[in-house]
């Protein structure tokens, strides 16, 4: 059996406890969409502003969860915000890669995922994996709809 | 321990208990959502598969007729057990979810139009509110809610003003979120005084209390096997004999009809009317097993267990956590089963049953499928621990280590 400490690092609770990035954007100009983890009822909410450059301006997140879906959101809106958008995609077929959620389509040069890399051991928490994923998928769909 | 439960030799009837993992053993506390299965019950299976078993209903051969006379003696147990007056009022379903969707679908396509009313309570799974909400966007049935008490009882006091007009009113026995027990009685006489049924989800009831339908006054009852020691694949919708004649069939195919023409078909009797295509025939072996398992033990006895059980595991946890624990649900032992569902010193759930799990402690973490009744409780989620006939003391001392064990890592 994997360990706990595999899953709960200390830069995951740490971002559980203060987690960044956190509220709301106005909409528009900001597009929002709601995330749900069928297992635990979970909710959140991406608040996405991309700008006229296609930058990503700025993103926040709502809503509530376990300490790895929040923590992976939270270290997720450091490493897309202020990063052109399709960089930010790069990034999140990267993390869902790592999640050994590869995308088929995907011929990316290798990402630098940072904190994020903290968050590898889910893989050995089958289950769990849907908790670190779900701000990713949810911002994947503000993405779709802001762009 | 319980007077007249010996809960050693209970575990020893439950192989899997006996597994050890990562050298400790197995502390099971989720058989609210499904339960560990015994020993007789597990022969019993592999005994007809291995010596009888053969398609019912088809054929003369003497296999086809031992195969039948097992699959129809299942039905005469739940019947006893549920203290039916008619073998044919129990149709055996795949589970409760589905009895209760054949109630959904079949007697509330036949007997409710726009603007008919049903009435729900916020305690209700979603087996007893989707099929609801698919007949009002089809239908435009109306539903109304019961509301629920601080203690997370029923509120009542305005139930007859809900029932006023309704055509139905279904509403879960007991609480698989709460651990609630409602009064079934009182409930489908108000019913009946308003001109409206009364649905009765037993899947947290049945397998816990003497269950007697004609004492409940109830229309309709659903529950399943694998939550009473039996396998799942199997559960029940009991119904009144008048009613299920009246309704229109569920699904169609094989054994339901007694003729088919060019033009059209004609509906078996009941039971097979509800039964369409090869049933669970094994399965219904193993929950006649079960039926007879726990009438050994006796449904007051295990009632009696699981309140000592409850006693005892909100003694324990309030004890030695105090205000750190807050356990939804009754503290009145005469009106809540054994399922306890909890919140603990501000952590996610999922992190709780995920630190549990390193303590071999199986309990629930998620919105238990009631996700209206956990905007009601204001959670995303809770923790649910649910004892059944083969938990003793050292499964809640376990579970209250183990809780403790959680706040070390999140320095809480």
């Amino acid at each position: 059996m994997p360990g706990l400490e595999d899953l709960y690092r200390e830069i995951i609770l740490d971002h559980y406890r203060s987690p960044r990035n956190r509220g709301q954007l106005e909409t528009p100009p900001a597009v929002v969409a709601e995330g749900h983890n069928p297992l635990c009822g979970d909710e959140i909410q991406v608040y996405l502003l991309v700008d006229a450059d296609g930058m990503i301006a700025d993103v926040k997140v709502s809503g509530q969860g376990c300490s790895i879906s929040q923590s992976s959101a939270s270290m997720m809106t450091q490493a897309v915000k202020g990063k052109p958008v399709a960089e930010a995609r790069r990034i999140v077929r990267a993390f869902k890669a790592m999640m050994s959620l590869p995308d088929d389509d995907a011929d990316d040069d290798p990402v630098n995922l940072g904190d994020l890399e903290a968050l590898q051991g889910v893989v050995k928490f089958p289950v769990r994996i849907k908790c670190a994923t779900l701000a990713w998928n949810t911002f994947t769909n503000c993405l779709d709809h802001s762009t | 321990m319980s007077a007249n439960l010996d809960i050693a030799r209970v575990q020893a009837d439950f192989p899997i208990l006996s597994r050890q993992l990562n050298g400790r053993r197995l502390v099971y506390l989720d058989s609210a959502n499904s339960s560990q299965k015994p020993r007789q019950v597990i022969d019993a299976m592999s005994r007809f598969m291995e010596y009888s078993y053969s398609p019912i209903n088809r054929s003369a051969y003497q296999l086809a007729v031992e195969s039948t006379d097992a699959y129809e003696g299942a039905r005469s147990k739940v019947r006893a057990f549920i203290n039916a007056s008619r073998d044919h009022e129990v149709i055996f379903t795949k589970n409760a979810t589905e009895a209760l969707n054949l109630v959904a679908y079949s007697w509330g396509r036949a007997n409710l139009a726009a603007g008919d009313v049903v009435v729900l309570t916020h305690m209700e799974h979603h087996a007893n509110i989707v099929p609801w909400h698919m007949l009002a966007a089809e239908r435009g049935i109306v539903l109304r809610w019961v509301e629920l008490t601080a203690d997370g009882q029923l509120d009542l006091h305005n139930l007859a003003t809900l029932l006023n007009g309704a055509k139905a009113f279904a509403f879960s026995a007991m609480s698989n979120v709460l651990g609630t027990i409602n009064p079934v009685r009182h409930l489908a006489d108000a019913a009946h005084a308003a001109g409206a049924i009364a649905i009765v989800d037993g899947c947290q009831f049945v397998p816990h209390n003497i269950t007697d339908v004609q004492a409940m006054g109830a229309d309709f009852l659903a529950f399943s096997s694998h939550k009473l020691c039996g396998p799942s694949g199997i559960g029940v919708l009991w119904g009144r004999e008048n009613l299920l004649d009246a309704m229109p069939p569920f699904l169609g195919g094989g054994n339901m009809i007694a003729d088919v023409r060019l033009d059209g078909f004609t509906c078996a009797e009941l039971p097979a009317k509800f039964e369409a295509g090869t049933p669970p025939i094994t399965e219904a072996v193993g929950f006649g097993a079960a039926i007879d398992y726990l009438n050994c033990l006796g449904m007051a006895n295990i009632r009696r267990h699981e309140m000592e059980m409850a006693d005892k595991a909100i003694t324990t946890l309030t004890g030695r956590f105090g205000d750190d624990i807050t356990i939804h649900g009754p503290t009145n032992l005469e009106v809540r089963g054994a399922t306890l569902s909890f919140a603990f010193r501000g952590i996610h759930p999922h992190d709780l049953s995920q630190v549990l799990d390193q303590a071999n402690v199986c309990v629930r973490a998620g919105h238990h499928c009631a996700k209206p009744l956990m905007r009601v409780l204001g959670a995303s989620a809770t923790a649910r621990a649910s004892f059944y006939i083969y938990n003793d003391e050292r499964d809640i001392d376990a579970l209250a280590d183990a809780l403790e064990g959680a706040s070390d890592i999140f320095n809480i």
